[in-house]
């Protein structure tokens, strides 16, 4: 996952095209609510994981549409998965995300990642392999808010807010309102940078 | 950060931050049940210890691990080094080993500057002679801000044996870099000649530093270190340096006592002070461990700097 944030902006206005604008992107959320909730029959015992730092601000959308939904407050954690990417050795040591595990933890819990471009897959690979280490859940699913494409790992998706096939060479950026100060997806070519 | 942890003074502002922050997050490793990361796999550390230690090599060597470094140990005695073996022969034997890290203690200041000189990997100074230990500092600086939270304009007051004190000059650096006042206590005859270049001020008397420090840290009689009559008599060093119960009574109620260790108990700090809840002294060892676990993490865990210094 690629992020670049302060000279997001300006370039949005340039060619680059919203591929979600801010309904687009809170009606998936509350389409993920409701297939999380179908699929884990009201969301009994499910967790969700957010995954630094977008994945965190989807995961709390998504808890906060579900207790609107069926009353029903779900646990919402943060899960950084720095330490445990495989690609640490191609950049310089890079600032650890905050994970913060609810206090019932995930044993037996229906953990959901949430996170906000889904790529290559190694990211989820490397979530996997955190939550190794921090119990065993019943069960993991992962939700997404865009699926751009080019796995290089056998993972797929559980909800996805929206697929959007890419070349490569274009770049996906996600705006949140509590990071970014506006809700947007953008697709970037490459020499939009 | 620089490719090396040589003094505190390496370390910038933001640097320093970095660190603590990165500490703050690898200290809830330390709460769960698997306290391993995969982070360093296949990264070698050595511990290369030419003067007695307990707690600085076990902090390194169990940071190391926890991070999955492969880990070497190292002490002069025993090795090559009694039979008369160079600090360089030593250097290059160990980078012929291929060590991503060495962590050295040394009696002679600055053998981890000349010894970074020589190797490929980072070098990571675990105390030189009466020179630095810039790690102890940065568990120091993490036990301080864990407990009271910003070090921005906190009064610390460093106490006893400054002269032969490698913890007093990282901390002093250190804790200037992080914006905290730091104020230096000893009898006139264990201060550094040059200390009024450094960043603190400088006291001679305990008793008007204490009502105003928000830390004191007690420093080690270094005794193996004295060759010459500092202070008259123990009793006397202790009667005016040493931390009582009285005196702790004169401290803020926050006010914080902490202490490198070893510790002489009753000599520059009463077995009492050492063991109330207000001391820090066994949660800066458990500090350390999270805190060297930062340091190896960003000196080692992403790209190769290829030489850069």
């Amino acid at each position: 996952m690629v992020f670049f944030l302060a000279d997001a902006v300006s370039h949005a206005r340039g060619s680059a095209h919203a591929v979600l604008e801010g309904p687009d992107i809170s009606r998936a959320l509350i389409r993920i609510s409701h297939e999380i909730l179908e699929r884990t029959k009201g969301g009994e015992n499910v967790v969700l994981l957010g995954i630094p730092t977008r994945g965190v601000h989807l995961a709390r959308r998504l808890a906060a549409h579900i207790k609107q939904f069926e009353g029903r407050a779900v646990p919402v954690g943060s899960l950084d998965v720095t330490m445990y990417r495989d690609d640490l050795r191609l950049r310089p040591a890079r600032a650890l995300g905050r994970t913060e595990l609810p206090a019932d933890g995930i044993d037996g819990r229906v953990v959901v990642l949430v996170d906000d471009v889904l790529y290559s897959g190694r990211t989820v690979r490397a979530a996997l392999d955190a939550l190794n280490d921090l119990g065993r859940p019943q069960a993991v699913q992962l939700a997404t808010l865009v699926d751009r494409g080019h796995r290089e790992l056998p993972i797929r998706p559980d909800y996805v807010g929206k697929n959007l096939p890419t070349a490569k060479s274009e770049i996906v950026k996600v705006y949140l309102e509590e990071n970014d100060g506006r809700d947007a997806v953008l697709l970037l070519k490459e020499d939009d940078r | 950060m620089k490719r090396h942890l040589i003094s505190a003074a390496d370390l910038s502002r933001d640097d320093a931050l970095l660190i603590l922050d990165t500490a703050d997050e690898l200290a809830k490793i330390s709460e769960r049940s698997i306290k391993k990361l995969p982070t360093l796999r296949g990264r070698t550390v050595v511990n290369l210890f030419f003067e007695d230690s307990t707690r600085t090599r076990i902090s390194f060597e169990a940071a190391a691990k926890r991070l999955s470094a492969d880990v070497i140990n190292f002490s002069a005695k025993g090795s090559s080094v009694s039979k008369g073996e160079s600090l360089k022969d030593t250097a290059l034997t160990l980078e012929a080993m291929g060590a991503d890290a060495v962590v050295i203690r040394h009696s002679a200041s600055g053998a981890p500057h000349r010894l970074a000189g020589w190797v490929r990997g980072s070098v990571v100074n675990a105390g030189d002679g009466t020179h630095e230990h810039p790690t102890q500092a940065l568990l120091d600086a993490f036990t301080m801000r864990r407990r009271l939270g910003s070090l921005d304009g906190r009064r610390v007051a460093i106490v006893g044996d400054v002269l032969h004190s490698r913890v007093a000059r990282s901390n002093v650096l250190l804790l200037a870099t992080l914006g905290a006042q730091v104020t230096l206590v000893a009898p006139p005859t264990l201060f550094p000649v040059n200390v009024d270049s450094w960043p603190c001020e400088v006291s001679y008397d305990l008793d008007a530093v204490l009502p105003k420090s928000d830390v004191v840290m007690m420093l080690r009689v270094q005794r193996e270190r004295m060759n010459a009559a500092f202070f008259p008599t123990e009793r006397e060093y202790s009667r005016r340096y040493g931390l009582d119960r009285d005196r702790v009574a004169r401290m803020p109620d926050h006010a914080l006592v902490m202490h490198p260790g070893p510790m002489n108990r009753g000599m520059e700090i009463a077995a009492e002070v050492a063991d109330s809840p207000r001391s820090t002294i066994v949660e800066q060892v458990a500090n350390g461990v999270t805190a060297r676990m930062a340091v190896l993490y960003l000196l080692l865990g992403g790209a190769d700097l290829g030489g850069e210094n």
